[in-house]
């Protein structure tokens, strides 16, 4: 063998010895005993250890291993409308402050505040003040006596994306909490779509990690004006009929503790929360002082919210101070003492639902609610169908393609389906090396490689071929026909791929894992079809003296 | 030297009128077919629910399963029903349910849900009417049981006096550890559905004590659920939308492309031939009402690629003929380019559709479409190689060669004359 050859096969030999270890390794040259032995290392090629290798180093999709995927799409015009309503809030005490009286505010629009005022000599200034407060998001105009504030679109915009963001940092953190393995948290969609995707290999029951996502648990710690009252209208009439802006009624449930008590008592509390969770520093589930398997909460605040709670707590004690969870009085006890950082929240909760309250609290209230637009969950026993089912589809594909190429190029027939089967394990290899799942279409993609794989064979020994006819001898025929192929072989294998790129941009999961091996496969293709398969033709030439007379193809 | 076709010689440019018939009857039955009869668009693109069911034994009758989901409030005549059988053992015990889109504002199920997942509230509970009534009011199913609801089941009875004995935390670790196991036992070695609780006699690492003890509490339903899918309404459109761009975007990203690595008149001429192959893949799928899922997207997709892949091989062929042969016309160049590659280009489509044709057998359910799609792709591509982009090119140089013949003729025949090479491309050959 000329020099040339032996270096081309070596290099054909170590790229394909490389590739069989990333598929099937690692091996363990090492018994147990540390010392590196004929026996160890024959223990690793059982094929138990080798399929398990294999298995774990091609990771399956969700298809295949079964869970469950969701698209959410975080509701942000909530996160809008709050932040609307909390600019109304403050525009209504800026006006109280500089004493211009208003006889209206209102927020009849997405993103739009009026207000009307009682004379219009002061709405400039109005309009000063508020605009000063409000910052450049917002754009001012009057109309007689209404003064007009509307939010920018980019103002919207950031304000959606950022609470989209936040949400998913919040998912993310909750998921994790979970305890799901290689979860996948990922935008989907257009960027105006607001949409998350969630992929949870192994969740068998999407439900549970819906409820810990939808979980809103906002706290929120407000004075009491007066309660508790048997119904809502016994509250309202404790106000004088109607309830005053600055004033909320809130219901709290029946605490089984007290049997005496009615099921839902009713609380009228300052509408301006003393503090809410976003001062909370931490929050977790403890056993509760009455002892029993009860649990409650234990919550510590933050340095600025510690501050506010001791000047609310020291200028009212005595009075009754409602803990509200989601709107739901939860207790209200009275204040015996300034409080700083510390509190607690009692209710009959399990030790898990305290735990999920405390990990809830903890993350956060997502800032908008979440609605779910898709949700697929596939069990794993399907999953094993579809493998079984993909890689017979695989083998008997591979098998015809096989048997056709030995039977109508002979000799060269061989050469090609060296070239195949080498080309299946480069594409694998190359999946484990970019980390890419392996999906159904997945698997399709591989059978349907096997087949485009030997379009390049099949060019190269047509285009040999006809150089044969047309008077070559064997070695400049295939000389010849590799070179006049290259540039059409290059070219299809090209197209495709392109056609691959889209399906990737298109796509997600099962069809990004299709578009995968498509490409990968036809990268090893260009290697096989051209390198490796010259060489094998250079090799039989050469056994054969170097110019023989026929050439089995 | 076995050969498919023995020097062929077909004037293949002669026969261009009976492929603009064939191409044309093939468009119109299947434009008409799509304007009347539409497609049958699945859940991914329509929305819906879609679940797979396995029976124990054979499925009860399609009219049973209508029944039992009719009484849960969704109308039985939207409802369709698909047995499934495994391609490979030929088992048909496994059933595909799928409902459409909720109109807004209706409500499923006992409960009235109208979350995304009520559908699949509804399917569970009409399945748990195939089971004896005895067993449902008292026991739960484990067939149908979440790996997280049997622990909650376990820690809750504490069969095995854990939580006495060692406390709520260590209890709630051991029964997850146990249900994990079972369940495992369950979807991985039983495939999905336990025939009896006897089978659950010998679970690696369970205690055999809690397994005796599970029929006290737990029977093995007729019936579970493998997989479940719902689509809402929004991502359908959505969808929609974007596998028409983006199949249009590949497109042209062929047309940049071919027109990068040839002239314009190849790309357009390839990009018209895959366009043909594409429209006439969806008629068929219209005609005969198969359903359009992602992953048959995903396949219209692949054949873009494929059938321009195979126009390119032609059309090289053409390119370098013309570089060869300048004083030849045009036609004869393409006839023998299109008769040089013809063994090529059947012996290829065939091992294609070999590997095609196995995905179709063996594949199941879920690649069913995918694969029709591909192999109506492979033949319709294979065709319109020599059947479209070959004739629109020559119509193409036709025409200009007309319209030069009728002007002072600065540059006569460019194309021909000068045949732009692969380095030495020339933009003005096409002018």
């Amino acid at each position: 063998m000329s020099r040339k050859l032996r270096n081309r096969f070596l290099g054909i030999g170590g790229v394909t010895v490389i590739s069989l270890y990333l598929l099937f390794g690692p091996f363990q040259l090492r018994d147990a005993s540390g010392r590196i032995t004929a026996q160890a290392i024959a223990a690793n090629f059982t094929w138990g250890r080798l399929t398990k290798n294999l298995a774990e180093n091609i990771k399956l999709g969700l298809d295949l291993r079964g869970g469950s995927h969701l698209i959410l799409q975080v509701q942000t015009d909530d996160a809008v409308r709050s932040i609307t309503a909390g600019n109304m809030e403050k525009a209504r005490a800026i006006l109280q402050q500089a004493g211009i009286k208003f006889t209206n505010i209102a927020s009849p629009a997405l993103g739009r505040i009026e207000i009307d005022l009682e004379e219009s000599g002061q709405i400039e200034d109005a309009k000063a003040r508020i605009t000063l407060d409000f910052g450049p998001g917002w754009t001012a105009r009057t109309e007689g006596k209404r003064l007009i504030f509307e939010m920018k679109d980019e103002e919207q915009r950031d304000i959606r994306e950022r609470a989209t963001e936040q949400a998913m940092r919040i998912i993310e953190q909750r998921i994790n909490a979970f305890g799901v393995a290689e979860p996948t948290i990922a935008r989907h969609g257009p960027a105006t779509g607001y949409q998350i995707l969630l992929q949870l290999p192994g969740v068998d029951d999407p439900e549970r990690v819906k409820n810990l996502i939808r979980a809103e648990s906002r706290l929120e710690l407000k004075l009491v004006h007066s309660g508790p009252h048997p119904s809502e209208e016994a509250a309202r009439q404790a106000v004088g009929g109607t309830v005053p802006p600055d004033k909320e009624i809130l219901p709290a449930r029946e605490r089984r503790r007290d049997p005496n008590a009615p099921p839902v008592q009713y609380y009228v509390v300052e509408k301006t929360p003393v503090i809410t969770g976003d001062d909370l520093r931490n929050a977790q589930a403890v056993p509760a002082q009455a002892g029993g398997s009860v649990y409650e909460i234990l919550f510590s605040l933050r340095p600025s919210g510690a501050e506010r709670f001791y000047t609310a707590t020291s200028a009212n004690i005595g009075k009754n101070l409602a803990i509200i969870l989601n709107d739901e009085i939860k207790s209200a006890p009275v204040i015996r003492d300034a409080i700083r950082d510390e509190g607690r929240i009692e209710g009959d909760f399990t030790k898990e639902e305290a735990e999920d309250l405390a990990l809830t609290l903890r993350s956060g209230a997502l800032p908008a609610r979440v609605s779910y637009l898709e949700e697929r969950t596939v069990g794993p026993s399907l999953g094993a169908d579809s493998i079984r089912q993909g890689f017979a589809a695989s083998i008997a594909g591979l098998a015809a393609i096989v048997i056709f190429m030995l039977f109508y190029y002979r000799l060269s027939g061989v050469n090609a389906v060296i070239g195949l089967i080498l080309n299946l394990i480069l594409l694998l290899a190359a999946m484990r090396i970019v980390g890419a799942v392996l999906t159904l279409p997945g698997i399709a993609g591989v059978a349907l490689t096997i087949g485009m794989a030997v379009d390049a064979n099949v060019l190269i020994f047509e285009r040999i071929r006809e150089e044969l006819r047309n008077g070559k001898v064997p070695a400049s025929a295939v000389a010849l026909g590799f070179e006049r192929a290259f540039t059409t072989i290059f070219d299809t294998n090209l197209t495709t791929i392109i056609a691959a790129l889209f399906l990737f941009v298109f796509g997600t999961g099962p069809i990004r894992g299709f578009a995968v091996t498509l490409t990968a496969g036809l990268i090893a293709n260009f290697f096989t079809a051209i390198f490796v398969s010259r060489a094998l033709f250079a090799w039989v030439l050469e056994r054969q003296g170097g110019r023989p007379a026929e050439l089995s193809i | 030297m076995r050969e498919l076709i023995k020097n062929p010689n077909v004037d293949w440019m002669g026969l261009k009128r009976g492929f603009i018939l064939v191409s044309l009857v093939l468009l119109v039955l299947g434009g008409a077919s799509a304007v009347t009869r539409g497609f049958n668009l699945g859940i991914d693109f329509a929305g819906g629910t879609l679940v797979t069911v396995k029976f124990k034994d054979t499925p009860p009758s399609e009219d049973r399963v209508r029944q039992a989901l009719g009484r849960q409030g969704i109308d039985p005549s939207k409802i369709i029903i698909q047995p499934i059988s495994d391609p490979i053992s030929g088992a048909t015990n496994e059933v595909l349910i799928r409902l459409p889109q909720r109109e807004p504002g209706q409500k499923v199920g006992s409960s009235g849900g109208s979350d995304l997942d009520a559908e699949k509230r509804a399917i569970l509970e009409a399945l748990s009417t195939f089971n004896p009534p005895s067993d449902v009011a008292t026991k739960v199913d484990l067939n149908l049981i979440s790996r997280d609801r049997l622990r909650d089941v376990l820690l809750a009875e504490d069969p095995l006096r854990l939580v006495s004995s060692s406390g709520r935390a260590a209890a709630e670790l051991e029964y997850t550890r146990y249900a994990e196991a079972i369940i495992q036992f369950r979807d991985r070695d039983r495939g999905g559905l336990v025939r009896d609780l006897a089978d659950v006699r010998s679970v690696p690492g369970v205690p055999t004590a809690l397994l005796q003890w599970l029929p006290q509490r737990f029977f093995a339903g007729n019936a579970a659920m493998i997989s479940a899918e719902i689509v809402g309404p929004q991502i359908g459109q959505e969808l929609r939308q974007r596998a028409i761009s983006v199949t249009l975007a590949s497109l042209f990203g062929m047309l940049i492309y071919i027109a990068f690595r040839f002239e314009w008149v190849y790309g357009v001429a390839a990009v018209i031939a895959v366009f043909h192959d594409v429209l006439i893949t969806l008629g068929i799928f219209s005609l005969v009402q198969k359903e359009i899922s992602l992953n048959v997207v995903a396949a219209l997709l692949t054949l873009v690629g494929y059938s321009v892949n195979d126009t390119i091989v032609v059309f090289d062929r053409i390119r370098e003929n013309v570089r060869l042969r300048r004083r030849e016309g045009l036609r004869t160049i393409i006839n023998d380019s299109i008769n040089q590659t013809l063994s090529r280009t059947i012996l290829t489509s065939g091992l294609t559709l070999l590997a095609v044709i196995s995905l179709y057998l063996f594949g199941g359910e879920v690649l069913s479409g995918f694969s029709l799609a591909l192999l109506v792709g492979i033949i319709v591509g294979t065709y319109s190689s020599v059947a479209v982009a070959s004739p629109v090119m020559l119509w193409w140089h036709m025409w200009r060669s007309q319209r030069q013949a009728k002007r002072p003729v600065v540059r006569p025949k460019a194309a021909e004359a000068v045949p732009p090479g692969r380095k030495e491309r020339r933009v003005t050959a096409s002018r």
